[in-house]
């Protein structure tokens, strides 16, 4: 396992004081290793975005240590802070892009602010405007891009000073799901070609099934519970969990069936025919316990649970029918039944 | 008709050319020097706000205090009650150079508000983002608040040009030279409306030019708007 590269600790902020406090994180505690994807997700007024806005400290811990990189962020003098926030870049869900520069001098701002050569700045803002496939647009001013352009500017932006950490607040929030799929690929390359370790802040759960390796689920200020992607997937151990990992509130000991699958639409047939077909193929109805699907161009996106028949015979059958789908990922939700 | 113009400018025209450079003189000056105080003082009242990328309650309440004081003060009564401050630091009381000193006392804090009301339309996340890039205050200010405040700034400018031009009109009331005081003593004094009228237009001139020029500017310098 590779080391870590941020750790939180005790963790707490709480913003205000007296009877009228909000105690927005309470004992957060994370490791994030070296050249992963981490996700934190949580509904709205979790404290996701304080949480990620705590590990380059434009937000002050009330108390606990945040160390990245061997650093600890709370105990930095200003100067010190400057510098430590070189090495971790952030991106915004409004992209937060200088609006009377253009794309390549947006790139060229964070190495204006260290003092490196004009002509260094511009080469290595071309370089990385190419990276982000955006290399004729760098006359282009943020006015004049698309959401999805600017989140590329903005992602080349804050990879201009080679940094070792890359917090995404809510990145893909305000974008459309093509685009949305477009900039986590783009993430998941970068992560793989750069070794840069992605922190992920998000209240969409496919945004995290789509790049994290491991995820935290936040609640109300804490952390309901940590692990493995398709672990906390397959087998959500919290009523947060289950409701984030199971579409529209669908609560896994309420379902009728005792052999619930879920599975995974990756952008082949549309699901529709799926479910009819199962039923004329293989003449095995099942029950459509939830779906969060959404439609793309024709194509299917998305999560669906089905419940399958309590015969086992049956249940097997469809299983290998849908196991032999296309772009269709199947897994078996266990529960207790 | 012609006969009556060329009559007029042959007694005035000297006067009017001489008023016309002695109001410009006294507003591009004036103008200068209060941004050089305003400028940074508007700066100031903003990054010390509560939430400012400088929070410091103190500094920001009695800057507040004093920009408050300044704009409170009618132009004429200060510059009347600050006489022997003016003699101090130009050597006169009257004339064109008494007036810059009043001038530029009066405008500046009207000029920091402006600025200060400019730099709190830059959105508050590219401020951020540029923290978390690792910029200092400085670089902040210089780098972020200043050039992309640029279009508000000038459109602000253009107002603060405008203020500064009326006030010198009544400066020419205790003798600073200028339009307004032509206006004052052929046009009321000596009952010369033509003269009355003709400081009037060339005033209106005046500021529909700086206006033009101005919101010419902040739109061609403005990037949003593409």
């Amino acid at each position: 396992m590779s080391k870590s590269i941020i750790q939180i600790e005790h963790l707490n902020k709480t913003f205000g004081e007296g009877p009228t406090a909000v105690h927005a994180l309470e004992d957060i505690n994370l490791d994030i290793r070296e050249g992963e994807i981490f996700g934190i997700i949580g509904l709205s007024g979790a404290g996701k975005s304080t949480l990620v806005r705590c590990m380059n400290m434009l937000e002050r811990p009330t108390s606990g240590a945040v160390i990245v990189d061997g650093k600890d962020m709370t105990k930095l003098k200003d100067k010190e802070l400057r510098k430590a926030r070189q090495d971790i870049s952030m991106i915004f869900q409004s992209f937060n892009l200088l609006m009377q520069r253009n794309a390549l001098d947006n790139i060229c701002f964070p190495l204006e602010l260290i003092g490196t050569k004009r002509s260094e700045a511009v080469a290595r803002a071309r370089e990385l405007l190419k990276i982000v496939g955006l290399e004729t647009r760098e006359k282009a001013y943020p006015a004049q891009m698309s959401g999805g352009q600017k989140q590329r500017v903005a992602i080349a932006r804050a990879l201009a000073t080679n940094p070792k950490v890359l917090l995404c607040d809510e990145a893909t929030s305000a974008l459309d799901p093509t685009t949305t799929l477009s900039i986590l690929e783009l993430l998941k390359d970068l992560n793989q070609k750069l070794g840069v370790t992605v922190v992920v802040i998000t209240h969409q759960m496919h945004v995290i099934e789509e790049i994290c390796h491991r995820v935290a689920i936040l609640d109300s200020g804490v952390v309901a519970e940590q692990g493995e992607v398709s672990e906390i997937f397959s087998n959500p151990q919290t009523d947060i969990g289950r409701r984030l990992v199971y579409p529209n509130g669908v609560q896994i000991d309420q379902l009728p069936s005792s052999k619930v699958i879920r599975i995974a639409f990756n952008g082949g047939s549309s699901y529709e025919p799926l479910i009819a077909s199962l039923a004329i193929d293989c003449g095995v109805k099942v029950n459509i316990l939830g779906a969060d699907t959404r439609n793309i161009d024709g194509k299917a996106f998305g999560t669906m649970l089905l419940g399958l028949p309590d015969d086992d015979f049956e249940a097997n059958k469809a299983l290998r029918y849908i196991q032999a789908q296309p772009d269709i990922t199947v897994e078996e939700v266990p529960h207790n039944a | 008709m012609l006969d009556a113009i060329s009559a007029f400018l042959a007694q005035y025209g000297t006067l009017l050319l001489e008023g016309t450079r002695d109001t410009m003189i006294m507003t591009i000056v004036s103008t200068f020097f209060a941004y050089v105080l305003g400028l940074p003082l508007g700066v100031l009242l903003n990054i010390t706000q509560p939430h400012g990328i400088w929070p410091k309650k103190w500094v920001n309440r009695v800057l507040g205090w004093i920009v408050n004081v300044g704009r409170s003060l009618p132009f004429i009564i200060l510059m009347i009650a600050i006489m022997d401050f003016t003699k101090l630091i130009v050597g006169t009381k009257i004339g064109v150079r008494g007036a810059i000193v009043p001038l530029v006392v009066s405008a500046a804090p009207f000029i920091a508000r402006m600025v200060e009301t400019s730099l709190a339309e830059v959105d508050a996340g590219v401020v951020e983002a540029a923290q978390s890039m690792g910029a200092s205050r400085l670089q902040i200010v210089r780098k972020v608040f200043l050039p992309e405040a640029l279009p508000s700034l000038i459109l602000g400018a253009s107002i603060s040009i405008i203020t500064i031009l009326a006030y010198t009109a009544i400066a020419g009331a205790v003798g600073a030279g200028g339009l307004g005081d032509l206006a004052i003593r052929y046009g009321y004094q000596r009952r010369v409306p033509s003269m009355l009228w003709t400081t009037t237009i060339l005033i209106i001139v005046l500021v529909q030019a700086i206006q033009t020029l101005f919101s010419w500017l902040s739109t061609k310098m403005d990037k949003r708007l593409r």
